[in-house]
């Protein structure tokens, strides 16, 4: 059976339910108590798990993190809630020095088995410092796993099996989606890290979106519909582990891919799933790949310039009608 | 330095052992390096012996540690074997952490060790993680954080401290103030009082002649009870002297400190030699039980030094293995291969 709940529920219950099956399971960041955070996500934990096991800190997210990395070295597993994803920046010597790679470092002796929740997305009219999508950073990091829900659906079965992960995970929800709503099993399930979904079938273009980009692929695919264009629509659910089978496997079959995501263009992860094709399906290829990140340029504050720098459905779908009839997308 | 006479001399020669063979492990790594048969560089805990044996003392195997950069002497007071430590030190396979840490990263779960650390002031967090898992898991252990008074100019330990102070964890941060902050004089990288900075967040500072490890102990001992009984955290400042200059390769550094003071350091206040004749003043070992640890120990280092030089590195295989728990090799698994 399945119900429609919104992602912030199905975040709310991945990890209640994680919290009752497992003690060793703890929150901790800023106003994740009483509160719940500013986006209402976590409300109800701490009247239900006590402030023993949800814990509220003070701002300083270096210090928590640390803190989190440290217990998770020695028998907890916490759950990191990093208020927004802008303060990754804040958070880089724990996450990317320390609990990345402790394991390797130690060979193998110790292991951090902890998640760093925490967003991405623009157009909240938040500016440059509460609007950045930073997944690239830390997916550049071996050591740590990378997930982006697309749904609640995702949202839930992914972090329920990032709690059980024993390894650094990184989740990034979309900000925006909290309020979407979508249909999610009443039973228990995991969505494994490291297998992609094909959401939408097709056979001329491959359109891979992550997170927030998967609406818009799928907007994209509707719109190729009407023009008789069969796109066929990936969302690769987790970076580290990337899912290259099914991608290249529906490259193979489209001749034609663009890959879209909220992370800045340059040097980020459209290019790295773009250069994967390039490298390993080249010979099936009839067009370039083509990358479709945010703009290169800091997130403005203006909606009329906050609105440009992220990849749209109907941006997606002109590039995809230029690859299907041969015209080249970057004038030559 | 206290006389407690009553104390078994058993402890007092286990410390001078531990402080001997760490001074031993130190020499030998030097030479190591100076013969060019280590890989990289390393920093030498040398002069500072007594702090890491006297706090180590004062612990068990469940209680927990974190090091620094500048770690041998904690890991080997901990408790880590000399041929596994020279092992790691030359990238070999049997080595504390497969070849893969080094000098800087050697981590000894067994004996509580959650490891050395390269970031000056990485571990603060660590170590009061680990005291949160204590409180939260019911678990007795005490934690406690080396660092150095470089790593007091570090914003981490603050906040960290912060928390500690707030939920009441069972962490001591033991402060080695050996007057030099890598190339830099303390005094001129720290204002103030590094007691007073504690003390801000209503944690408990003491002061403590580093140079002295029954006096490290005392404090130690005291302090880790006390953790014990909830009333933790704590912070000790300890008053010491690195000999050597801020890694192996820093020979010619008296642009920021002069040969005179070096050799006084040496020549007064060396934890062996006076911790050495205090045992024989008291009448725990005489002189020549102690020439002969030290030459028993030196045996021990030497063959050590040996075995690890003939131990094989790892295999080319062991690349991309632990860099995921659970994942055998890290490479395929990223590209999305099925486990």
């Amino acid at each position: 059976m399945t119900r429609g709940i919104t992602l912030s529920q199905a975040v709310n219950e991945a990890i209640a339910e994680e919290m009752r099956r497992d003690e060793t399971v703890i929150l901790i960041g800023e106003d994740v108590a009483e509160a719940g955070t500013p986006f209402k996500v976590l409300s109800g934990l701490v009247e239900e798990f006590g402030t023993d096991r949800v814990i509220d800190t003070p701002i300083a997210e270096p210090g928590f993190m640390g803190i989190a990395v440290g217990a998770a070295m020695t028998g907890l597993r916490p759950i990191v809630d990093l208020m927004f994803g802008d303060f990754l920046y804040l958070v880089m010597d724990q996450l990317c020095n320390q609990a990345a790679k402790t394991h390797y470092m130690s060979g193998g002796k110790l292991s951090v088995p902890l998640v760093l929740r925490t967003n991405l997305g623009a157009t909240r009219r938040s500016a440059a410092q509460h609007s950045q999508s930073l997944h690239a950073l830390v997916a550049h990091i071996p050591g740590l796993k990378v997930a982006m829900p697309s749904s609640a659906y995702e949202a839930k079965g992914l972090l329920k099996a990032a709690i059980r992960d024993d390894n650094p995970v990184v989740i990034f929800e979309d900000k925006l989606m909290y309020q979407d709503k979508a249909p999610v099993p009443e039973e228990e399930y995991l969505l494994p890290l490291g297998e992609a979904a094909i959401l939408r079938e097709g056979s001329e273009v491959t359109l891979i979106g992550t997170s927030s980009m998967r609406q818009v692929c799928e907007r994209a695919a509707e719109i190729l519909d009407g023009d008789g264009i069969g796109a066929e629509v990936i969302d690769p659910r987790t970076l580290v582990p990337l899912d290259e089978g099914t991608i290249l496997g529906s490259v193979r079959k489209t001749s034609r891919a663009i890959v879209v995501d909220e992370g800045h263009q340059n040097f980020g992860i459209t290019a790295e799933i773009a250069a994967r094709i390039s490298e390993k399906a080249f010979y099936h290829l009839d067009a370039p790949v083509i990358r479709m990140g945010a703009m290169d340029v800091p997130v403005p504050f203006s909606p009329a310039l906050e609105d440009l720098t992220v990849p749209t459905p109907e941006g997606v779908a002109a590039n995809a009608r230029a690859l299907v009839r041969g015209v080249p997308v970057h004038a030559p | 330095m206290p006389r407690d006479k009553s104390a078994n001399s058993e402890a007092y020669l286990r410390m001078y052992r531990q402080m001997v063979r760490i001074r031993a492990f130190e020499n030998n790594a030097n030479q190591l390096y100076l013969n060019a048969k280590m890989p990289g560089l390393t920093h030498m805990y040398t002069g500072q012996e007594a702090v890491a044996v006297g706090i180590c003392e004062a612990l068990t195997d469940e209680d927990r540690i974190t090091s620094t950069h500048r770690g041998h002497g904690h890991c080997l007071a901990k408790g880590a074997e000399l041929r596994l430590m020279f092992c790691e030190l030359l990238g070999k396979e049997e080595g504390y952490c497969r070849g893969k840490g080094g000098s800087m990263h050697i981590a000894d779960q067994a004996h509580g060790n959650l490891g050395a650390n390269a970031i000056v002031g990485g571990s603060a967090g660590i170590a009061t993680g680990a005291a949160l898992s204590a409180k939260r898991l019911g678990r007795n252990y005490v934690t406690v954080c080396f660092f150095g008074d470089g790593a007091t100019a570090q914003g981490l330990w603050y906040e960290v401290m912060n928390m500690a102070a707030l939920w009441k964890l069972p962490v001591i941060y033991a402060c080695e103030n050996n007057g030099y902050s890598e190339y830099t004089p303390t005094d001129e990288v720290v204002a103030g009082s590094l007691t007073a900075r504690a003390e801000a967040f209503g944690i408990e500072a003491h002061q403590v002649d580093g140079q002295d490890v029954l006096a490290v102990n005392k404090c130690a001992t005291e302090l880790a009870e006390r953790c014990r009984r909830g009333e933790g955290p704590f912070f000790i400042e300890l008053e010491t002297y690195r000999y050597h200059g801020h890694h192996v390769g820093d020979i010619n550094r008296d642009y920021y400190r002069s040969k005179e003071e070096e050799a006084r350091w040496k020549a007064d206040r060396d934890p062996i030699d006076n911790f050495g004749k205090w045992l024989q003043s008291e009448g725990v070992a005489a002189k020549e039980e102690l020439a002969m640890i030290d030459s028993e120990i030196g045996d021990e280092a030497a063959a050590a030094v040996k075995y690890a030089l003939a131990a094989p590195y790892p295999d080319a295989v062991e690349v991309d293995m632990h860099v995921f728990k659970g994942v055998e090799h890290a490479l395929p698994y990223m590209s999305g291969e099925r486990q």
